[in-house]
């Protein structure tokens, strides 16, 4: 995708402070390219839900501004509004209609005249057709979590929130889900979606945005992200535990670990040249091992050790 | 304006109508066709006319006007709290519909219902008692005002309501009383002048005795004041539903 492309989202300077005095958002900046999955990932709390909150037009700025498509959410909400779909957190739906009544009544409301083929369209996408004339309290919650994406979709929307959209789902729909996102974005459709599945994010995502404390941390295309703060290590289980790490060892700043019988070395994409040599090092030193393995950091990681790293990083409470 | 939006949630909200069409319209009808035969058909032939009006028929503008402040303030209420209770909130905030498009929506909706309502209790009125109707078309007006006024009122106090309780509050605590006391079974001339004075601050007087004058040519106050102390209800209804959309008032933070 290019960049140089003018945004679909362009937030500047955003900023809400409850009345209950929590500081949700400490301006924030942020451009979301059109076409592009980008997730927000962030503890409870931290102020993802606000953030979408927002750019929806459900939760009022204290400063700052958000532009859709080059158009102000506040000033031009009918253009902003009719182009976005929202999929919330928490399974908000109508208990006494049909399904089929919800979804009329959602494409109506973002101002699309009637077209029940692509109604069906989306409900059959999403395995729902068969339950169309069923009431929603009669739906299973994965059923319902589906019926809120229906609805999102129900006005054929160029740009998705999905707000934790797979908390309490089974696996096989989840990837169900993530099937469909990438159909959508292969159909142009613009993806914002906030998780705690990290594995979601890793999974899915284009670009990621870390967001702790109201504070956007980082900002990465996902690939770079991983390459520029993964760590990897290599453990080799030893023949004979050690009590300490010999001297001739020191550049490499290896651990011991499980009483001396394993040891450690940590290291970044940049020293991967150090390896063999260690290797040689330790067939010189005649420190015999049995077995040995690498791992390499996941996106959680990652987000932990950033998460954890900043000062007063501790889960603040959650956001509306 | 967003005609798809407006039309979307009046057809939901008149589908609500349709599948609660036992509570919301066959209940009340019920309940106030029993004033009709306990007072028009049984007591009524006992007592002395009103202002020259059977006793029967004098109570029937007056139980219309209770029947329509109480469904339109439970009918506009509970269409607004509904979603702000199940969540569902969250897509007409998102929408793209301004202040005015939701109310025209919810609101229409809910006068709609009443005024339906309103007709059926007279319909049924007519099968107890002798009704007249003198001046027909100042008849529709007020029914549709006064229906109009108080779905605005029940849409404020859905939107103020955070339980069931406080939805049901105004409705029976404070409306249905006003009613009793605001001369809807009797004519406020007959109170002492010093109660008669202090029924002249209760608003309900001045629509029930509009309402009546339409059917009878009778009324205790002015019906120019009776008008305009209905139309100034509407105003300030609207005044306070804008001051709600301007600051979101328990509807966003």
């Amino acid at each position: 995708m290019s960049r140089a492309a003018p945004p679909m989202i362009r937030i500047a300077g955003l900023t809400k402070q409850y009345a209950s005095g929590l500081q949700a958002l400490k301006a924030v900046d942020l451009e979301i390219a059109k076409g592009e999955i980008f997730a927000l990932l962030g503890p409870n709390g931290a102020g993802k839900t606000t953030l979408i909150s927002i750019v929806c037009g459900i939760v009022t700025p204290s400063a700052g501004s958000v532009t859709v498509d080059g158009h102000d959410i506040i000033r031009d909400f009918r253009l902003t509004r009719a182009k976005i779909g929202l999929v919330p957190q928490e399974l908000h739906t109508d208990m006494f209609e049909t399904l089929w009544a919800t979804m009329r009544f959602s494409r109506g409301l973002f101002g699309r005249a009637p077209d029940a083929a692509h109604l069906e369209k989306v409900l059959r996408e999403l395995s729902l057709w068969d339950k169309r004339h069923d009431k929603i309290m009669t739906l299973s919650g994965g059923m319902k979590r589906r019926v809120l994406i229906a609805k999102a979709l129900a006005h054929e929307p160029e740009i998705l929130f999905l707000d934790e959209p797979t908390a309490g789902v089974d696996v096989e729909l989840r990837r169900d889900m993530w099937a469909l996102v990438r159909r959508l974005r292969d159909a142009g459709v613009t993806i914002i979606l906030t998780t705690h599945y990290i594995e979601e994010a890793e999974e899915m995502a284009d670009r990621i945005g870390v967001i702790s404390k109201g504070e956007l941390i980082v900002v990465e295309e996902k690939a770079r992200l991983m390459k520029k703060l993964g760590k990897k290590q290599l453990t080799l289980h030893l023949v004979e535990p050690m009590a300490s790490v010999p001297e001739a060892l020191g550049e490499w700043g290896l651990a011991l670990a499980d009483g001396g019988s394993l040891l450690e070395y940590t290291f970044d994409n940049e020293q991967c040249a150090a390896v063999p040599a260690l290797l040689r090092r330790l067939g010189d030193l005649g420190i015999g091992f049995t077995d040995l393995n690498t791992r390499q950091s996941s996106l959680e990681d990652i987000f932990v050790s950033l998460v954890s790293e900043r000062p007063d990083a501790a889960p603040g409470r959650k956001s509306a | 304006m967003n005609r798809h939006a407006v039309l979307a949630i009046y057809r939901f909200e008149m589908s609500r109508f349709r599948r609660t069409l036992w509570q919301s319209l066959v209940t009340p009808v019920i309940t106030t066709s029993l004033y009709f035969v306990v007072f028009g058909a049984a007591i009524g032939p006992r007592m002395a006319g009103m202002d020259g009006v059977p006793y029967g028929a004098f109570i029937v503008p007056g139980l219309v006007m209770l029947a329509i402040f109480t469904e339109s303030l439970n009918n506009a209420s509970f269409g607004i709290y509904l979603p702000k209770f199940t969540g569902t909130i969250y897509e007409l905030l998102s929408a793209p519909v301004s202040a005015f498009e939701i109310v025209l929506a919810y609101v229409g909706a809910a006068a709609t219902k009443s005024v339906i309502l309103g007709a059926v209790i007279l319909a049924t009125a007519n099968a107890f008692v002798p009704v007249r109707v003198e001046h027909p078309i100042w008849m529709a007006a007020f029914l549709v005002l006064t229906a109009t006024t108080f779905c605005l009122f029940g849409f404020i106090l859905g939107v103020w309501a955070r339980s069931f309780e406080q939805l049901n509050f105004i409705p029976m605590l404070v409306v249905t009383p006003l009613t009793f006391l605001g001369g809807a079974f009797y004519s406020i001339d007959m109170l002492p002048p010093e109660w008669r004075a202090f029924s002249l601050f209760n608003p309900i007087v001045y629509l029930i005795n509009g309402y009546r004058w339409t059917f009878y040519g009778v009324s205790d106050v002015s019906v120019a004041v009776s008008l305009a102390m209905t139309l100034a209800f509407f105003a300030a209804c609207l005044a306070v539903v804008a001051w709600i959309f301007r600051t979101g008032y328990r509807l966003k933070s």
